[in-house]
């Protein structure tokens, strides 16, 4: 068996002060196999952008252990950047900094890791042609509609080429027709590039039209409470979601959801 | 009917907007200066209180030709610039330092706040007395000035920087000095700019008072010896002059904040 790209073994998180602590996550153990589209859906207050920014690094565990593409994430309290670097991050909001032209923000992380300019601008292009934003590589982000600027985070995630894509709530802040062609979009990106995505998400179509696998986490504390194999073959159509077949796994997390909301 | 509006004559109504200014300004300040100049020939007025503006117009120009005030410009130059410098060099860094470090902040914060209260003119006649009547007091009182709007802003701006923005930094384990060059810098300009524009201003009214009170140089001292000279034409001129240098430093700055944050709203608002 090939090894996975993300494991959780027994972690756990607790927030807060000695007085009032809060449990956000019971210890966990999770794996997420090579390019598979894993998607953490839940009410709010489960853990699931917690479980996510632990992966991501932004956030550090209070016990167990994180490994990414078998290297541990956290060593002594200290994370460990040869782990990162399989990791791109997406936001609920596109986070793209403002004084940086589309093309400086796509390649603001090669900037980072000193890649010349002339490589970076190049690479800039190819992403902006692949998330579907060419044309707008020279204007502001507030030029941008809000799709076009999570296309454009999407594309600065991809920039360095991490095998592992994390995105937390990506597509929350947009108008339901904008986020169902984001889906679409979503969907061709993974399937040309192949990576290992893990998203969140409170979007139960959301994650039965994107998920291969859905976990979903009930809440206080945060823990995993079921796991769904999503069995739909790729790409799936947006008529996927009238059929008989989908509809019976949203029926299924939604009432499991209305049970541990 | 603003809705109504072709699309071609709203682009024209906000392109004359623009120019509105260049319009309306001529024309108030000509509206003031005829009513200036009624009121001293109507009242009868001396013009040792209140000289024609076709007086102080000659005036000025003739001291545009005299290098002595010239001399005098080039010292309150320097003493407003060298002492704003002073102010942004320690504003900028006390600034960040204050917004990333929170004993700091927590320590420093009280004799801050005493000290923006307490009216830094007053202190002008203590200046002179420790450091001279020399330049040095003129810059130190422009410094002072300057100092606080600089400090403030600045830290404000490092403070207000998005989570968010922080997030993807930390992401992509950018080292202390990138998040500082790449975010936290760029994402503070704007406000260090503000603080840069109302400091510029305060450094010249320190400059000017500092030379009120003593030496022998600079307008502010060209300003008193007129007065007590009874030139007023002259001493009017002398004003035109100071105004002309403080729209001259605050159009720097703004041509500044263009440059340097095309992409912030602020860039955007014109005076």
């Amino acid at each position: 068996m090939t090894q996975p790209a993300i494991t959780f073994d027994a972690v756990e998180k607790w927030y807060g002060t000695r007085d009032e602590p809060v449990h956000a996550l019971a210890a966990t153990d999770l794996a997420v196999a090579e390019a598979e589209f894993l998607v953490l859906l839940g009410p709010s207050g489960c853990g699931k952008t917690t479980l996510l920014r632990m992966i991501g690094g932004l956030i550090a565990p209070t016990s167990g252990e994180i490994a990414i593409e078998g290297r541990s994430l956290w060593r002594g309290g200290q994370r460990q950047a040869a782990a990162l670097s399989d990791l791109g991050m997406v936001f609920q909001d596109a986070n793209l900094f403002p004084w940086l032209s589309i093309e400086q923000n796509i390649a603001l992380p090669l900037e980072l890791k000193g890649v010349p300019k002339a490589q970076r601008a190049a690479r800039a292009q190819e992403l902006a042609r692949l998330v579907g934003i060419q044309g707008f590589e020279k204007r502001w982000p507030r030029e941008l509609s809000g799709g076009m600027r999570q296309r454009a985070a999407i594309a600065r995630a991809l920039s360095y080429d991490p095998r592992i894509l994390l995105m937390d709530e990506p597509f929350g802040a947009l108008d339901a027709m904008t986020r169902e062609a984001m889906n679409l979009e979503l969907q061709r990106i993974w399937l040309a590039t192949r990576k290992t995505i893990v998203l969140v998400t409170h979007s139960i179509a959301e994650a039965v039209f994107l998920g291969d696998r859905i976990v979903l986490l009930s809440p206080r504390p945060g823990r995993i409470d079921m796991v769904v194999d999503v069995p739909f073959a790729r790409p799936r159509a947006p008529d996927l979601q009238s059929t008989v077949e989908f509809q019976d796994i949203v029926r299924k997390l939604r009432h499991r959801l209305a049970e541990i909301s | 009917m603003a809705e109504a509006a072709p699309a071609q004559f709203r682009k024209r109504l906000v392109t004359m907007q623009g120019a509105l200014p260049w319009i309306t300004t001529p024309i108030l300040l000509a509206t003031l200066v005829l009513i200036w100049d009624s009121y001293v020939r109507l009242s009868g007025i001396s013009p040792l209180i209140l000289p024609r503006p076709g007086a102080v117009w000659s005036a000025w120009l003739e001291m545009l030709r005299d290098p002595r005030a010239w001399h005098h410009t080039w010292m309150t130059v320097y003493a407003t610039l060298t002492g704003f410098t002073y102010a942004t060099v320690i504003g900028v860094v006390l600034g960040v330092l204050i917004a990333r470090i929170r004993w700091l902040e927590q320590t420093l914060n009280p004799f801050i706040v005493a000290t923006q209260v307490i009216p830094k003119v007053a202190l002008v006649p203590l200046f002179v007395l420790w450091f001279g009547f020399g330049i040095t007091s003129k810059v130190i009182v422009a410094a002072v000035l300057a100092f606080f709007p600089i400090l403030t802003n600045t830290a404000m701006g490092v403070k207000s920087i998005d989570e968010g923005h922080r997030d993807v930094m930390v992401s992509l384990n950018a080292t202390r000095w990138q998040v500082f060059r790449r975010l936290e810098l760029p994402s503070a300009l704007p406000f260090i700019i503000t603080g840069l524009e109302i400091g510029i201003v305060l450094a010249i009214i320190g400059a000017i008072v500092g030379e009120y009170l003593g030496g022998n140089a600079g307008l502010g001292h060209l300003l008193i010896a007129r007065l007590n000279a009874f030139e007023t034409d002259q001493m009017f001129a002398v004003l035109i002059h100071m105004s002309m240098l403080g729209f001259l430093f605050y159009f720097t700055i703004g041509a500044l904040r263009r440059m340097l944050v095309p992409w912030h709203a602020s860039a955007r608002i014109r005076v």
